[in-house]
């Protein structure tokens, strides 16, 4: 697969794949990257270094800022796989780059390609937007 | 400006335009990375280029001593707040900057706002344009006076793609009652998610205080950044020019079913939050209060105060709290035992005394997030029944406005 970059980067971790869209901000924990949010299905699961793979987003503005701490602190997810371009978190990802060199590449891809990575699976993102799950 | 190419790449612009002002939600203190950004920005001598709001930042930093948390971290979010002003944007430390005459744009102009709440109101309510901005967007385009050509700067980009109608089993009293429009909100970000969507079959002229309530929720359970209510939203005289003369790629309808779920939702506590049930505070203000909302407060309570023990908080913007000081309202809110917020939210700044009570709110996005930032339980009513529980010291319902179920 391969899709459009939104933040550059290569990574490779394994998948979390999101029931239900998540708000960075109010929805996870910048400290240790764990689901805080208390309606969401996945709660108590972590995302660091994991490629989350979201459908659609929601929520915060502040997110971006979420991400970028989370990427100070060392909990932040490996990667993210979006099924919608998302400026906040691409934003996030390009100030985190920036400020700290790190980076956590961004990839939207069509819905029904991104329905096909199991939760789990092993998936490595290339600096293209490549997306190879094994 | 390279983070506002890089937005611009994102959003797949072809150029830049010129804003006329910007509302920022970069000072809110998360952690270190939020200082390290900005002193980046203050390292380089950036300015901002257009008159510039800014969100609610970690504390109130009129009234200190109610922060109950570490004092190390609201020195840093204090920081953060100063620094923000030092690269010229004006210290209202509000998420309703709206509600402000002086920052209020017009119909048809183009702005950057960031905050989700202020997004969707700046759109859909004033019909301003902005896109979803966030935190570091927000103040690169504040800085560079301008934002990529792209999402909702343009015509084509609002109009209506869903339709969503109210079923004619929705009672009348519950059409006026402020607590449909919270929670008809969060059934809007779930049905909506990113789409502009177009509400019928609301009374025409819905007020402003329930126009906010729509967004804010929508915001929260989705990532809406414009919606249309017929008859209320300066772009959607009718059904048609909300469409701009298309079709609408779905037509649904929305009953009192989906809603009573949606509202259920909003109480956490296990087991729902029937009459009688005890509660350790109340939190009203989110988004911050309007001077109607602050009046509305004083009519609820009549007179009477909060319980023994339970807490009524409401949070607002300090310039609003200056008019409300003005007119007496403070004054007398205060002298019922009311504790008047600014700058920040009590889901955000630790203010609530620690109880193993829920919280009462009439907010949906309180409701969406408190429980994981700060850890209580939530109970959803009107504003109404909110004050009216917080005299009781228990859940107070009015059981005309739902219906049984």
């Amino acid at each position: 697969m391969r899709g459009t970059v939104l933040a550059g980067g290569v990574a490779d971790g394994p998948a979390l794949r999101l029931d239900e869209p998540l708000s960075l901000w109010g929805g996870v924990d910048p400290g240790s990257g764990e689901i805080i949010d208390a309606r969401h299905p996945q709660r108590g699961t972590s995302v660091s270094g994991r490629v989350l793979v979201m459908a659609s987003v929601r929520g915060s503005s502040s997110s971006s800022s979420i991400l970028a701490e989370m990427v100070r602190a060392g909990c932040a997810p490996a990667a993210i796989l979006l099924g919608e371009a998302d400026l906040i978190l691409s934003v996030g990802a390009a100030v985190a780059d920036e400020l700290y060199g790190i980076r956590v590449p961004i990839v939207q891809l069509p819905s029904a390609e991104l329905a096909t990575i199991p939760d789990g699976a092993a998936v490595m993102v290339g600096e293209r937007g490549e997306v190879n799950v094994r | 400006m390279r983070l506002v190419v890089r937005a611009a790449e994102v959003l797949g612009a072809e150029r830049l335009i010129p804003i006329t002002q910007a509302h920022v939600d970069s000072c809110l203190y998360h952690g270190e990375a939020t200082i390290d950004f900005v002193e980046r920005l203050i390292e380089g001598g950036a300015q901002v280029g257009v008159p510039t709001t800014l969100n609610v930042g970690a504390l109130d930093l009129l009234h200190p001593e109610l922060w109950r948390g570490d004092p190390a971290v609201a020195e840093r979010g204090r920081l953060l707040m100063g620094h923000y002003r030092s690269l010229g944007c004006q210290p209202t430390y509000t998420c309703a900057p709206y509600q402000l005459p002086s920052s209020r744009p017009s119909l048809g102009e183009q702005v950057a706002w960031a905050e989700s709440n202020a997004i969707v109101f700046c759109n859909s309510v004033i019909g301003a344009r902005t896109e979803r901005y966030g935190d570091f967007a927000d103040i690169a385009c504040a800085i560079a006076g301008r934002v990529p050509d792209a999402g909702l700067h343009r015509t084509a980009a609002r109009r209506a793609v869903l339709v969503l109608r109210l079923a004619p089993d929705i009672p009348a009293a519950l059409m006026d009652d402020g607590s449909l429009y919270p929670v008809l909100g969060i059934v809007l970000g779930r049905r909506a998610g990113s789409r502009v969507a177009v509400i019928e079959g609301l009374p025409p002229g819905v007020a402003e205080e329930r126009l906010k309530a729509i967004g804010a929720s929508a915001a929260s359970s989705g990532a809406v950044a414009m919606f249309h209510a017929v008859g209320s939203t300066p772009e959607a005289p009718t059904l048609a020019a909300a469409l701009q003369g298309g079709e609408p790629e779905e037509v649904a309808e929305i009953g009192l079913t989906e809603l009573r779920g949606a509202r259920d939702e909003l109480t956490t506590r296990a087991g729902g939050a029937p009459t009688g049930t005890p509660i350790g505070a109340v939190s009203l203000g989110t988004p911050h209060a309007s001077l109607v909302e602050l009046r509305a407060i004083e009519r609820e309570l009549g007179g009477a105060r909060p319980a023994r023990g339970v807490e009524l908080l409401v949070s607002t913007a300090r310039s609003l709290l200056a008019e409300a000081e003005e007119e007496g309202l403070a004054r007398r809110l205060r002298g019922l035992g009311v504790e008047l917020l600014v700058d920040t939210c009590t889901y955000i700044a630790p203010v609530l005394r620690s109880s193993p009570l829920p919280v009462m709110t009439d907010s949906g996005k309180w409701a969406f997030y408190a429980p994981g930032n700060i850890g209580v339980e939530v109970v959803f009513g009107s504003l109404r029944e909110c004050v009216r529980s917080a005299v009781e010291g228990r859940v107070w319902r009015d059981a005309s406005v739902w219906g049984s179920a």
